[in-house]
Parts: structure tokens; sequence; C-alpha cells
């Protein structure tokens, strides 16, 4: 398989550049003019190309294997075509069970965002505890380090035995994937405030409220901030399994949908969206996370 | 100078439960520090200075003896006791002005006024020469800007006594020199109580009206003391010919020299 992957590349690079090396040959003066210029352009155009390669060896990978060896598998103007349609009218309502793609990824955002917030008001606190209390660590970590390596789909019965409803169940299981991330990284990050700080604020005489509001959450965010994106990030892939299970209206059920009704297009085309979405996540909680960094400013 | 102490370190000892049983770090530590005196404390690194000076500001609890300031027992930490700490601790979520500032409405927070304060947090930057940063992250200015933002904090609280826990020992000479001399303006200035606890002699001698010497741990107590009849304001030029300043150089350092002997046989 890589082996092959390899090959193409290969035989792809040639014709891409391949009359590239003549020409400095040719012209070495004038390229070593133009050399700051050719940098600068460079450095524009690489993110931009070598992805660009990369996804074009894809649908050249994409293209021959589904012609040659799986003709069951939907081609690429195929599923192009699907995605058109799909994107013609993202927020359609044709009933109940019959959405457009953006109400299927806003319910699943709903769900993802209602479990990681319940995760954020429980976590936090508890973390904060972990953190600051031996006695609360030693009680409660054995019980963390049991259920944090599973996976959370475990819990979807339960959920569903507890709350009786397919939406509670998936914000259940959501709630359990976000939690662990939460308070382990509040917890350590209590852990790493560094007893300077504390003594500025024994200095103070500072109170209980004011150490807390003051010391310990400004100090931890940066940690917190982390235990959230990372949960948010496992909590978008969690989401669109337990769809799957549960049913009704989301990416995830979309895909089982659209799966029993073999349009295998429909399913690539969620798979592209379901990535963007996650980049989307992933991008505004970067973006939080550096404006509340303050530690390594000199980047 | 007994008459108008204000700091009374009485009889103090200290001992540590460690892991290998207990360590006795001081004993029978007596001094009294008279109100606008800057008394140095110097000695080799683990005679104990630093846990007598975390003693002082209530950071730790002495085992034995008690530690009066103007006749009342100190028995935790206060912002009448300000310290500024080696390492500057400040804040660095919170700007320059935001680390002082902390400091001036949790002191003044029921004194004086949202302006007032403003006011008073404007003033204790300028008075460390660092208004131009105000609105800087400690990440984005030295170490020495750091330190003086680090006094600024303290001089903010209106202490009645100024800790200082060795607050030049990580910057460079020259930053040093300078931070030496605005401590010295400052204390001119204000006339304020200052504890420094350092092992640069020359720091010690060109500040200091008293230098407390302490001999080696364990168990330490205060070897000499040597009073440094030098008229203010001390240039460190001028000083390096001084005779009372060679004098009081030398007995540091032969104190210092004598005790690392010691400890070295």
């Amino acid at each position: 398989m890589k082996t092959a992957a390899l090959s193409i590349v290969a035989k792809e690079e040639p014709q891409e550049v391949g009359a590239a090396p003549a020409v400095p040959a040719a012209r070495i003066e004038e390229v070593s003019r133009m050399d700051t210029r050719s940098t600068r352009i460079e450095a524009f155009l690489r993110p931009v190309i070598l992805p660009a390669i990369t996804f074009g060896v894809i649908l050249m990978v994409w293209t021959v294997a589904q012609a040659a060896f799986l003709p069951t598998f939907p081609s690429v103007p195929e599923v192009w075509a699907k995605a058109v349609e799909t994107f013609a009218s993202p927020f359609y309502v044709g009933g109940p069970n019959d959405m457009g793609i953006a109400w299927q990824v806003m319910y699943s955002l709903a769900r993802v965002l209602s479990g990681f917030f319940l995760a954020l008001a429980v976590g936090i606190p508890v973390g904060f505890l972990i953190g600051s209390n031996k006695t609360f660590e030693q009680a409660w970590m054995p019980l963390i380090a049991i259920l944090r390596p599973v996976s959370p789909l475990a819990w979807l019965p339960i959920g569903l035995l507890i709350f009786r409803a397919v939406d509670p169940s998936a914000i259940f299981v959501i709630f359990i994937t976000s939690i662990w991330p939460v308070i382990l990284n509040t917890a350590a990050g209590v852990k790493a405030i560094p007893q300077d700080y504390l003594n500025v604020a024994r200095v103070l005489n500072f109170n209980r409220r004011e150490m807390v509001t003051k010391i310990y959450v400004p100090a931890t965010l940066p940690y917190m901030l982390t235990g959230m994106q990372l949960s948010l990030g496992t909590a978008w892939m969690v989401i669109v399994a337990a769809e799957m299970l549960t049913g009704g209206i989301g990416i995830g059920f979309y895909i089982w949908d659209e799966w029993n009704n073999l349009s295998v297009p429909s399913i690539i085309v969620a798979i592209v969206v379901i990535g963007c979405v996650g980049i989307l996540l992933e991008a505004s909680m970067n973006l939080i996370r550096r404006r509340y960094d303050y530690s390594g400013k000199k980047e | 100078m007994e008459r108008n102490a204000i700091l009374q370190i009485s009889k103090i000892g200290k001992t540590f439960d460690t892991r290998s049983g207990s360590f006795e770090a001081l004993r029978d530590v007596d001094l009294s520090i008279a109100e606008g005196e800057f008394v140095s404390i110097i000695g080799h690194s683990g005679c104990g200075k630093s846990t007598l000076l975390n003693l002082v500001a209530g950071l730790e609890a002495p085992t034995l003896g008690g530690i009066f300031l103007q006749g009342a027992l100190v028995d935790g930490p206060g912002p009448e006791r300000a310290v500024v700490f080696q390492n500057h601790s400040l804040l660095p979520w919170l700007t320059v002005y935001g680390n002082v500032r902390l400091a001036v409405d949790k002191v003044f927070g029921n004194r004086k006024s949202a302006v007032e304060r403003d006011e008073w947090t404007h003033e204790m930057l300028a008075l460390v020469n660092m208004s131009h940063a105000a609105e800087k992250r400690p990440s984005e200015i030295s170490g020495g800007m750091k330190q003086r933002v680090g006094i600024a904090r303290a001089l903010a609280m209106e202490p009645k006594v100024l800790l200082l826990d060795e607050p030049f020992g990580a910057l460079d000479a020259l930053t040093r020199a300078q931070l030496q001399d605005s401590v010295m303006d400052i204390h001119a200035r204000l006339g304020n109580t200052v504890v420094m606890i350092t092992h640069d002699v020359d720091e010690a001698v060109l500040l200091s009206d008293r230098i407390v010497m302490m001999n080696n741990g364990p168990a330490a107590c205060i070897g000499e003391i040597h009073e440094v009849n030098l008229p203010r304001p001390r240039r460190r030029l001028e000083l390096s010919e001084n005779a009372a300043y060679i004098a009081a150089r030398t007995a540091v350092m032969r104190f210092l020299t004598r005790h690392r002997i010691e400890k070295a046989a």
C-alpha cells in the first residue's frame, strides 16, 4: 500500500515541476538576483500548493482505484454532484426526519455544546478540588483513572436507562467525553500554581474568595482552556458515533441513514463537512486559548 | 536603639520537620530594628537568612520565640510587612499597572476612592521609573524592570517594614547597581524601615545602616553585627576610597571567609 502511494508520487513529480531544473541551470544570475523575491513568493505559495498537490494525488488515487478495483465505490464526479446538490439547500426541511445538512450539523453541534458546557460546570469545580486538596485527590483519582479510558459510547445504554430518551442520552455521552480532560487539566493547572503567587496573595491577606478569583482562576485558565480544547475535539468525534446509535437528526445519524439508503456519495460529503466543522471548533478554541495565554507571548 | 524599635525579633528558633528527621534552622535569633533603619542580613547560602525573612513576613511561624511589630505579635503574613520576592513574583496575567493595582485595591479598598487608588498606583510606578511600561505584561519587560514593579507593588502597600528577599540576586551587575541606587533613593525619600536578605557584601555595605552577619546552619544564629557609619546619600563611586566603607567591607568579608573555612574544615 505504502509503496504504491510512493510510486505514484514519484510519477507525479516530473510532470508537475518537470521543466523547473532546466531553467535555473540556464539563468543562474537572474535567479540569484530574484532570489529574495522568489523565496517570498515561495513562502506564500508553499502552504497553498503543497496541500493542493496532496489533494490532487488523493483524487487521482481515488479515481484510479475506483475504476480498477472498487466499482461500487462512488466516483469523484458522483460525489461532487452530490455535494453540489447537498449544499444547494442546506437548510431544506422535508419533514422531521428529512432535513438539510446544515440542520444536521446544527443539531449535532447543539448536543456537543450542551454536553460540553455541562462538563465544564461540573468538571472545573471538581478539578479545582482535586488540584487543591490532597484528600480529595486521593479519594477521587482512582475512580477517574478507571473511568477515563472507557469509550464514552459505553455510557450510552446507561444514559438511555436513566433518561429514557435519546437526546439527553447523547448529551450525557458528550458530558462523559468532555469531563475527564477538563477535570485533569484544571487539577494540573491548580497544582502548577507557583508558591510565589500564593505568597503574594498571603502577604495581601486575600480571603478565600479573592484567592480563587484573583489567583487560582487566572493562573489555571490556560490549563483549563487546553482541557476544553481537547474535550471539544473529542466530543465532536464521539457525537457522530453516538448519533449513529441514537438516531434522530444529527450528522452522525445522517451518515447512518445515507448508508441505509446506499447513498455513499452523501457519506463522503458528510465526512468532509464533519472535518471542516472540526477545524472550525479547533480554530475557535485556539483563538480563545491564545487570547488568555500569558506565558509564551514572544513567539 | 531599643527604645524606638519598630520590629523586635525575640529569641527566635525554627525547626523544620523533614523526612529525615527534624532540622533546626535557626536558634536564639535576637534582633531589634529601629524605625527608618535599613538592615541587611548576610550569610552563606543555607544559613537560614531566608527562613528568618519568611518568619518576619509571617509566611512561616517560628518554633520558639516571637516577632513583634510595634509591640504586636506577628502571627501571619500581612501588607504591613510587604515582601519583595527574589524572583519578582509578578502575576503574569496582569499588566504592570494591574499588578500594583491589585495590592493597592486590597490594602486601600475601603479607605480610598477608585480615583485615588488609580493615582496612587501611578505614583508608585513613577517612583520606580516604570510609568512607561504600565500597560505591558511581565513577560514583555526585563528582569530588572520586573523587580522594579515588585518593589512598587510592595511600597504601594505602605508597609511598616519592607522586606527584601535577595531582591537583586537574579540580575546582571549593571541592572543591579541601578536598582540599588533606586532603592537607596526611595529609602531616603520615604524613610521606610527595610530588612534585606543578601549575599552580596558590597550591596550590604552600600545600602545598610547595620549589617547582620549570620553563622552557618544548622542552628544558625547571629554571628556579628556591624554598624555602617556612612553619611547618606551615599555615592558608590566616592565610597570605594572611604575608610568607613572599607572597614565595613573588610569586617563582613572577614566574617564570611572565616565561616566558609569553618564549614570546609
